[in-house]
């Protein structure tokens, strides 16, 4: 039985040495297979005396074993490392960039809009529009500043002719809604204006957000409860001061502008405020009861109010933009500031 | 409004610092703008009489002076001023003063004579931009006396910004009344006595136009002095006031109307004939006014004639041939009410804006003309002597204007305001304004003083009451909402939606102007005539859009002149087009792209984007109203667009809007170098879908069916689809175009297009027979309609 113990030491030094599955196959052919070289030796079983048949019956089946054991360890020692030297060569350098489109975003005022716009919702504001080439009537007329007043002069109005201009303000939407709808009403008027008026500090034509409120029993304390809560919550800050002082606007009776404490500062005094502490933010007011009549609300029974916001204003405030004309080049890396 | 702390402390004693007093009127409605020194810390400088002049032994220019400052020893000085004589007082500063910038006066040797101190012009003193030499004293004050205290320099100007409806505190007076008001403190009213006439002689005033001027008071002045010196006190009012000092004629006229609110005129009476007449203008007219404008006046105009000729624009400004001049010896003053309609608008019809007409226009108190006129009256004959006649006052006493009293209800105001005042203090506050209130209960009747133009109604009673009671004690508190569902109209695509999408597919929003440049707005709308602007700004903003992209393509350029090659923008807005009389505003979503597709990235090589990038962006829009799958898209010309490279968007036989290539032309001409991509699209028809709406759905299974097709090169591959699914299979669920090939094997002039057809019936499974049967009809009705063949 030498030559099937040097047999079997030949196949497990091939099986140890064989490096790839389909060798190994080769092997296992070769050994185990229907002709390998240790199934023949089931055949010279046949030469031996029957008495010994037995022992060397066993000892090739033993070895057939050995030699298939160390098959199927291979085997899966090379299929571990085919699958580890896979993986290996599938590894990834993971920090580099993903692949994709560049997100895009809102321009600020349009940012700045949709803040105030989700703000006031809360309080059943429902947005309004109005055109842009208005006519004077609603302009102006409507809203109690008939042709020669002195008011107009604050406007500097672009015209097209004697009665159709450029809304100076989103006032005239306020006309609209009420010749439209009855009272209650509580909307606001997001939109671009114009002035006839370009410097450091003026654009010909920039943004407000008009509000009003028309009801039974409506007064200038909601007009203040109302804004108080609106700026609090568009700067998230509990504690903003705030303070009402008293102006004049022809289409509103009291009038009232609304001041800040300035935001930059916390009320200090530094140059975005003038050293002042204060911010201006907007105008307000309890509806004219000339604008009410102009539009056939009776206002003995009703009461409202309206106030009227420069988007751009609140929204250098809260970003800290410091150019106004910044919003309108468009330049690209500014935009790209606010995704 | 500039008002001098130091003359309002003579009208009201108020007590407050001037920080207080500003925050007290801005709380009250009179914006305080601003806080500045009359003059700059400046010690040591006090009055000095020149008692000798020397020439200098070394130098022309400068002359050797004694002056007595006070000290009892004259005191030698060099001086270089031209104007420096013996008698002359000037301000003086001692060795050791500080003048102005922290310049130190020392003993000083100039030319080698020695001289101690500094004689000092009114620009060494921070005074005025003037360099006329030596400030010139009067002769009353001392010598030794502190400039400082003699000027009144330690004082400060608070600047107050009056909004239109407070005329009645353009004036020390009325500013007086109103912190008076506020500060509880009483009011020292000028007293103003009437001036004896000294002699007899009026002239005539004939009120032609007595609704628009219905009291004219005026006054003949003999032998006034114009080269009288206008005193110091006077001029240091008039500066502080920011008026210039024009001689005594014209300051003593400014000085009333700063210190009453009355505007008012001096007429060289020798150059009037026969009577003044008030009138409105004849059409036609003309006037060369003070400041030399000529005028061609109408039928609104309200003038100051006399029998022969137009004197005045009445209530804006003088005329340059009736004013008074150096040679003027007799005057004639006037101090008229002009109605605010009379004057409003006329001013700046004309291009004007005087401190009278800001004033008229505003309304002033029709109490004041007489008390102006004795006022100034008084003042002229102090200053530059004269002999004053008689006061006149024309008057149409039914046309001057009345305030009708005001109906107040104690409750509507508590109403108004949110706050239970108690009736009383509304009572205190009204009479503290001046106002005269009657009767009792819940109906009260106001009178307000005549100098109150703004006050007309209730509520401008209550904001007097909230003004003066402060805005800040005035209560704060949310509304009750009575609340109510808003109806959503869910088969509209909230534009807040579409923004987003735009955002997610890497656009970035831009806002640009709605007027532009008249020749570019051309170049993309030839056969459109813009909405012009009457008083643009400039060329460049002059017509208002037909469309965005104009505004898109310059914001383009900007970035592209910026190292920004990749741009992809968009926009929302009005476009303003002119349909005949009409004109339609119309809300569109536009967008560009060009450069690279993708931002630069290791994994990906750059490809610049094409139309088909941007189609994709514009049906991704589509989509979110369903709207992908409805429109159509159809090669079509646009004047901005490559004219093979555009499409018109059509939805139910309705234009939606328009997707292309920029024209290279406009491209080369606007220096953009490289192809850029627009789409324009009206944002309601984007944003308005349908109600989705359940069908059933098949339980068998689906079988593809693909098709090779020749077809003429030139046929849109969309109406080859269109034919398929107009061929009224029902089991038809969907058609795929999933190549298009042109080349080896395809004829010339023709091409292949791959379709992949899905069918599924909804009660069986299809049999290959009907498939067949289905495939074979389709593709005669292709053969019949557009020629094409089925590939080989």
């Amino acid at each position: 039985m030498e030559s099937l113990s040097n047999l079997t030491d030949a196949a497990l030094t091939a099986i140890r040495a064989s490096a790839d599955l389909r060798h190994l196959d080769e092997l296992r052919v070769h050994y185990l297979g229907k002709k390998g070289v240790i199934t023949e030796q089931l055949k010279s079983l046949g030469a031996l005396p029957p008495e010994q048949r037995r022992e060397a019956g066993q000892a090739i089946n033993q070895a057939k074993q050995v030699v298939a054991e160390a098959l199927e360890a291979r085997r899966e020692a090379l299929e571990l490392a085919a699958r580890e030297a896979r993986l290996a060569a599938e590894t990834l350098d993971v920090t580099l960039p993903g692949r994709r489109q560049e997100p895009g975003g809102l321009h600020p005022v349009t940012l700045t809009i949709e803040r105030i716009q989700a703000l006031l919702e809360q309080l059943g504001f429902a947005v309004a529009e109005g055109p842009e080439v208005e006519d004077d009537y609603h302009n102006f007329e409507a809203l109690n500043i008939p042709s020669h007043h002195p008011a107009r002069a604050m406007h500097d109005t672009f015209y097209f002719d004697a009665t159709t201009l450029l809304r100076t303000h989103t006032s005239p939407v306020q006309v609209r809604v009420m010749e439209n709808q009855a009272p209650p009403l509580r909307i606001i008027a997001p939109g671009r204006v114009y002035r006839c008026d370009s410097d450091l500090t003026h654009s010909p034509m920039f943004h407000q957000v008009e509000g009003l409120v028309v009801d039974e029993q409506v007064t200038f304390a909601h007009l203040r409860g109302v804004l108080d809560a609106f700026l609090r919550a568009f700067f998230e800050q509990n504690d903003l001061k705030t303070r009402f002082r008293p102006s004049y606007f022809p289409f509103t009776e009291p009038s009232a502008e609304v001041d800040i404490q300035c935001v930059q500062c916390g009320g200090h005094g530094c140059r975005v405020c003038k050293q002042t502490g204060w911010l201006e933010v907007m105008g307000c007011g309890m509806v004219h009861p000339n604008v009410l009549g102009h539009v056939g609300i009776d206002s003995e029974r009703y009461s409202g109010f309206a106030f009227g916001l420069g988007v751009e204003r609140m929204a250098m405030l809260r970003y800290g933009v410091n150019d106004l004309r910044l919003f309108f080049d468009n330049d690209i890396r500014f935009l790209r500031q606010f995704v | 409004m500039k008002i001098s702390n130091q003359w309002l402390g003579q009208w009201v004693d108020h007590g407050l610092a001037v920080d207080a007093l500003g925050h007290r009127l801005t709380m009250a409605g009179l914006e305080l703008d601003a806080v500045t020194a009359v003059a700059q810390d400046f010690t040591g400088v006090v009055v000095a009489h020149v008692i000798a002049v020397d020439p200098h032994p070394d130098a022309d220019k400068l002359r050797v002076c004694q002056v007595d400052d006070g000290s009892g020893e004259p005191v030698q000085v060099v001086c270089g001023a031209p104007n420096v004589h013996v008698g002359m007082r000037a301000p003086f500063a001692r060795v050791g003063a500080v003048l102005p910038g922290d310049f130190k006066i020392k003993k000083a040797k100039l030319r080698g004579v020695p001289s101690f101190g500094m004689l000092c012009s009114a620009r060494e003193l921070g005074l005025s931009e003037a360099h006329e030499g030596l400030m010139s004293l009067p002769d009353e004050p001392a010598a030794g006396t502190d400039i400082r205290v003699l000027l009144g320099l330690d004082d400060q100007v608070l600047e107050v910004d009056l909004t239109p409806n407070r005329a009645d505190c353009l004036s020390m007076a009325g500013v007086a009344r109103e912190v008076a008001t506020l500060t509880g403190r009483p009011l020292k009213v000028l007293e103003v006595p009437a001036v004896p006439a000294a002699c007899e002689d009026v002239f005539p005033v004939r009120l032609e136009a007595a609704a628009d001027c219905p009291r004219y008071a005026g006054r003949v002045i003999r032998g006034v002095n114009p080269a009288a010196p206008t005193p110091l006190w006077m001029q240091e009012r008039l500066r502080r006031a920011g008026v210039r000092s024009l001689g005594p004629l014209v300051d003593v006229t400014n000085y009333v109307m700063l210190e009453l609110g009355q505007p008012m005129h001096a007429f060289d009476l020798a150059v009037l004939d026969g009577a003044i007449v008030v009138r409105r203008a004849r059409a036609g007219e003309s006037l060369v006014l003070l400041d030399g404008q000529p005028l061609t006046l109408g039928g609104d105009d309200l003038v100051i004639a006399d029998e022969g000729k137009l004197l005045a624009l009445a209530g804006i400004m003088g005329g340059e041939a009736s004013g008074v001049t150096d040679d003027t010896r007799d005057v004639f003053l006037e101090s008229a009410h002009f109605v605010p309609t009379a004057v409003a608008g006329r001013a700046r019809h004309h291009g004007l804006h005087t401190e009278s007409s800001h004033r008229f226009e505003r309304g002033v108190d029709p109490a004041l003309p007489l008390r102006a006129l004795e006022r100034a009256t008084q003042l002229l004959c102090e200053i530059a002597g004269g002999t004053p006649g008689p006061a006149t006052v024309a008057e149409e006493a039914s046309q001057v204007p009345v305030r009708a009293p005001i109906t107040l209800r104690p409750a509507r105001v508590s109403r108004l305001l949110g706050l239970a005042l108690p009736p009383e203090r509304m009572r205190e506050i009204l009479v503290a304004l001046g106002c005269e209130v009657s009767g009792a209960g819940e109906a009260w009747q106001v009178t307000v003083p005549s100098f109150r133009f703004d006050l007309a109604i209730e509520e401008d009673l209550v904001e007097e009451i909230a003004r003066v009671h402060g805005y800040d004690d005035l209560p704060s508190e949310l509304p009750l909402v009575r609340p109510g569902i808003t109806w959503l109209d869910e088969a509209r695509v909230d534009p807040r939606r579409l923004r987003s999408r735009l955002c997610d597919l890497g656009y970035l929003e831009a806002i640009t102007f709605s007027f532009v440049d008249e020749a570019l707005e051309a170049r993309f709308s030839p056969d459109t005539r813009p909405l012009k602007l009457a008083n643009p700004l400039s060329s460049e903003l002059a017509v208002m859009r037909t469309t965005l992209w104009p505004g898109l393509v310059k914001v383009a350029r900007h970035n592209l002149n910026r190292q920004q090659t990749r741009v992809r923008l968009f926009e929302t807005g009005l476009r303003f087009v002119p349909e005949g009389d009409a004109l339609k505003q119309e809300k569109v979503v536009s967008g560009l792209i060009c450069g690279a597709l993708l931002p630069a990235q290791w994994g990906q090589a750059e490809r610049p984007v094409d139309f088909f990038d941007l189609k994709g962006d514009v049906e991704s829009l589509l989509a979110l109203a369903g709207l992908d799958r409805r429109v159509s898209w159809r090669a079509a010309r646009h004047p901005a667009l490559h004219p093979g490279q555009s499409a018109e968007l059509v939805l139910d036989g309705e234009s939606l809007g328009w997707v292309g290539a920029l024209n290279p032309a406009l491209e080369a001409e606007l220096d953009l170098e490289m192809p850029v991509f627009l789409f324009e699209l009206s944002l309601d028809k984007v944003c308005r879908g349908r109600l989705p709406r359940f069908r059933e759905q098949s339980r068998f299974p689906a079988i593809r069916r693909d098709l090779a097709l020749l077809v003429d090169a030139a046929l849109p591959a969309a109406r080859v689809v269109e034919i398929i699914e107009g061929a009224g299979h029902e089991a038809l669920k969907g058609v795929n175009l999933f190549d298009v090939y042109t080349g080896q094997g395809v004829p010339e002039g023709r091409k292949s297009l791959a379709l992949g057809l899905i069918l599924q019936d909804l009660s069986s499974t299809l049999t290959d027979e009907k498939v067949d049967e289905m495939i074979h009809g389709i593709v005669t009705k292709l053969q019949e309609e557009v020629g094409a063949t089925l590939r080989a």
